[in-house]
């Protein structure tokens, strides 16, 4: 079928190419393809961006706009069209109808670390080692790399990164005596304290969410999805780093101590302002969200490490942020190229940064303006210290599924349960487990659960 | 969908009438046939051709012919959707149906003051779009900080979660209930209002209470407007999905994929790329309510005679 595929792409893509006299780019792309010579594609590249040309961006992050608008000025015979094709999953859905449809996909589009397995092992993105973009690794911090790098393949350069740090509101720990907890026990025994003391006051708040879940698990060590030869799917929810987090999070859920508003409702926006959710273990792209979404608790909230499993091992995992990705749809791949590395490995980076994004580019976090910068709304506190260290002490070998994205979708029909009826989450892990092989296997994977 | 059929079969057998064949009657039926047959027509004989197909992430497509129905009708998760509008319907309907027939009624007594307000009052949720109302009675029901919140620090009591998993369908049903009873309510209005003077003077004649003309004149006149409701709100039950699908958000845990078979169906199409599967949850969904809605309409006719 893949074969196939990409002859019949081939052939659209000569037919266009004559038609719309881009033969030169197109000679040049299909010359890499076909001899997978790596010598020479700088220049193959910026050969293509002397050339008058269109490429197609799907994002939403927001600086992507003015990203492009800079690229547009240094190349001003490329045009870059960034389309806005919805966040996250809804954008996923028309990039999968796209590709199902084998035509009308972008020629970068912006995805999320957690659903790169499923567009990379469908054969539907370019390894970008047909770029040289291999040797970009040394720029990015070890877990993002990790992220785009599947299977042997480059499927996408990182663009944000999202290691977890304990965001807390410290004016309700100091008005309650709570010290800030550096383990899970002490964060359950922070939790028992602020709601015996204020029964209105919660530590958290959590209705279930797959991103956390799978993000708490990988900080235990849990390695509960493993991928080999693109479609053989092992699954085991119960390994050592599932349970450990079960098992705690279960006093949480069953002794009702953690809030049950659901993240990014008005409830929680306003639970964040007023105290009723004292803290959030989640990515360090939360700084912007505090600042915009809850400007009324301006200089209560502080950051420390994410609470560890074992006393004084520092540990820590990536909670959303992605890359960005070329499709092999595209029929200007170079030019495509370009833009990526303009965008994530060039002069964008700065861009992103700019506009609240947590960076994956090691020079970026190491540079002095970016770590002594002090945060106005965090009392002056030098917050990136915190989450540059995050970024460093992330736990290696995680792997998502190669169909993320349904699986998360169906997270609330079976771990959502035993939130609502406040049972044992295992149960609930083991119930996604079953779903997840389930819908795995009818989809043609060999998913092994154990 | 029962009286557009009816309306194809009195349209065709009218040129086998003339021995030359004459194409007159197809030239007024032919700009319809051509719309019915593109909008109505070709997706569903396309809903059936995907149905027959099994489309995989890996090893792509291949013909598997009925196993689809096969799987659907065994799939736990289908016949659980089904019987969670199935519910709805018999709890729901006869509720919604009975207020509105009150409102019709009490407004078509003429003894009510300011009946026209009334009338619009009640009608006028039907123009809210239903994902407004939807949202709109979401926060409504939050217990945080929601109308329900309010009533709970206001009198101190401890209302149950509207949103919780025991009441999420109560509180969906009640939704709907507020947004279709203007629309029964004027269709059944609509029927009274045509109910002849005489009949009512003749029974004035004769020494009929208010509740005698409503027995015996006003409700076997609204017989056929009742089937048409009833039929209305039977479909309407099957596919149930803005409401659920818009307090998802607001309740994960509570509405799952599968709350009802249109949510099932498109989240098996929209999140997981089953198109087939989805295709033939479909089919068979839109088969069951065609056969109850003709099986009330058969019932409710019959009774009429």
């Amino acid at each position: 079928m893949t074969t196939e595929h990409t002859r019949r792409l081939r052939r659209i893509g000569a037919v266009v190419a004559t038609g719309m006299a881009l033969s030169l780019t197109l000679a040049a792309c299909s010359a890499t393809g076909d001899t997978g010579a790596e010598t020479g594609t700088a220049s193959d590249i910026e050969a293509a961006l002397q050339e008058e040309s269109t490429i197609t961006v799907w994002a939403w992050a927001p600086a992507v706009e003015d990203i492009a608008a800079a690229f547009e000025e240094k190349y001003p015979k490329v045009t870059v069209d960034v389309v806005n094709a919805g966040t996250g999953n809804d954008q996923y859905i028309k990039l999968q109808n796209a590709i199902k449809a084998g035509s009308g996909a972008p020629d970068v589009a912006q995805i999320e670390y957690y659903a790169l397995p499923q567009f990379a092992l469908s054969d539907s993105l370019v390894d970008l080692n047909d770029f040289g973009f291999g040797d970009l690794e040394e720029k990015y911090t070890a877990s993002t790399w990790g992220s785009v790098n599947l299977d042997g393949g480059v499927y996408a350069l990182p663009q944000d990164s999202g290691p977890m740090a304990l965001f807390y509101n410290q004016a309700v720990f100091d008005q309650f005596g709570i010290a800030v907890p550096t383990t899970w026990d002490e964060y359950v025994t922070a939790a028992q304290q602020l709601h015996a003391a204020d029964p209105t006051k919660y530590i958290t708040n959590d209705t279930g969410d797959a991103g956390f879940t799978t993000s708490m698990i990988w900080q235990a060590g849990g390695q509960p999805f493993v991928t080999e030869n693109s479609t053989d799917v092992t699954v085991n929810l119960q390994d050592e780093g599932s349970k450990k987090f079960a098992d705690t999070w279960n006093q949480l859920i069953e002794g009702d101590l953690v809030a049950p508003i659901s993240s990014w409702s008005d409830e929680w926006y306003k639970g964040l302002g007023d105290g009723t959710i004292a803290s959030l273990t989640i990515g360090a792209w939360m700084p912007g969200n505090l600042e915009s979404g809850v400007p009324e608790a301006s200089g209560d909230w502080r950051v420390a490490p994410m609470p560890t499993w074992e006393p004084g091992v520092a540990a820590s995992s990536e909670n959303g942020g992605g890359g960005d990705a070329i499709l092999k749809q595209s029929k200007n791949k170079l030019a495509a190229a370009g833009f990526l590395e303009f965008m994530n490995a060039g002069e964008g980076t700065q861009i992103s940064m700019d506009a609240g994004g947590f960076p994956s580019t090691t020079a970026d976090l190491e540079s002095d303006d970016f770590l002594n910068a002090e945060s106005e709304y965090f009392g002056g506190q030098q917050i990136n210290q915190v989450l540059v260290q995050s970024a460093k002490d992330v736990v290696p070998g995680w792997s998502y599924l190669p169909f993320q994205v349904y699986s998360n979708s169906i997270f609330g029909d079976t771990v959502g349960q035993s939130y609502a009826n406040k049972t044992d989450l295992n149960e609930g892990l083991i119930a996604w487990q079953d779903a997840i092989a389930e819908y795995g296997n009818g989809q043609g994977f060999t998913v092994t659960s154990e | 969908m029962t009286t557009l059929s009816l309306s194809a079969k009195t349209g065709a057998p009218a040129p086998r009438r003339q021995r030359k064949r004459d194409w007159s009657g197809w030239k007024f039926v032919g700009p319809f046939m051509v719309v019915f047959a593109l909008v109505l027509i070709a997706p569903v004989i396309y809903s059936i051709y995907l149905s027959l197909f099994k489309d995989q992430l890996i090893g792509g497509n291949s013909f598997v012919g009925l196993a689809n129905y096969g799987q659907a009708l065994s799939d736990p998760k289908f016949w659980e959707s089904i019987g969670r509008v199935s519910l709805f319907l018999v709890v729901q309907v006869p509720i919604m149906l009975a207020l509105a027939l009150f409102a019709a009624l009490a407004i078509d007594s003429a003894r009510l003051h300011l009946s026209s307000f009334y009338r619009i009052a009640i009608f006028l949720p039907y123009a809210v779009p239903a994902v407004v109302a939807a949202l709109m009675w979401g926060f409504m029901y939050g217990t945080r900080f929601g109308l329900v919140g309010n009533v709970n620090d206001f009198f101190g009591i401890d209302i149950p979660s509207p949103l919780s998993n025991s009441w999420i369908l109560a509180s969906i049903g009640n939704i709907v209930t507020w947004e279709f009873v203007g629309y029964n309510m004027l269709l059944f209005y609509a029927a009274l209002r045509v109910i002849p003077a005489d009949l009512y003077e003749a029974a004035d004649l004769d020494g009929a209470g208010t509740f005698r003309v409503i027995r015996s004149i006003k409700l076997p006149a609204l017989r056929p407007a009742i089937v048409i409701g009833t039929i209305f709100s039977i479909i309407g039950s099957f596919q149930l999905f803005n409401e659920p699908n818009i307090l998802q958000s607001l309740a994960p845990n509570s509405i799952s994929t599968y709350f009802t078979p249109n949510m099932y169906a498109y989240n098996l199409s929209f999140a997981g790329q089953q198109y087939n599967y989805s295709a033939t949850i479909a089919i068979i969904v839109g088969l069951l309510t065609a056969a109850i809605a003709y099986a009330v309409q058969i019932s409710g006719s019959r009774k009429e005679v």
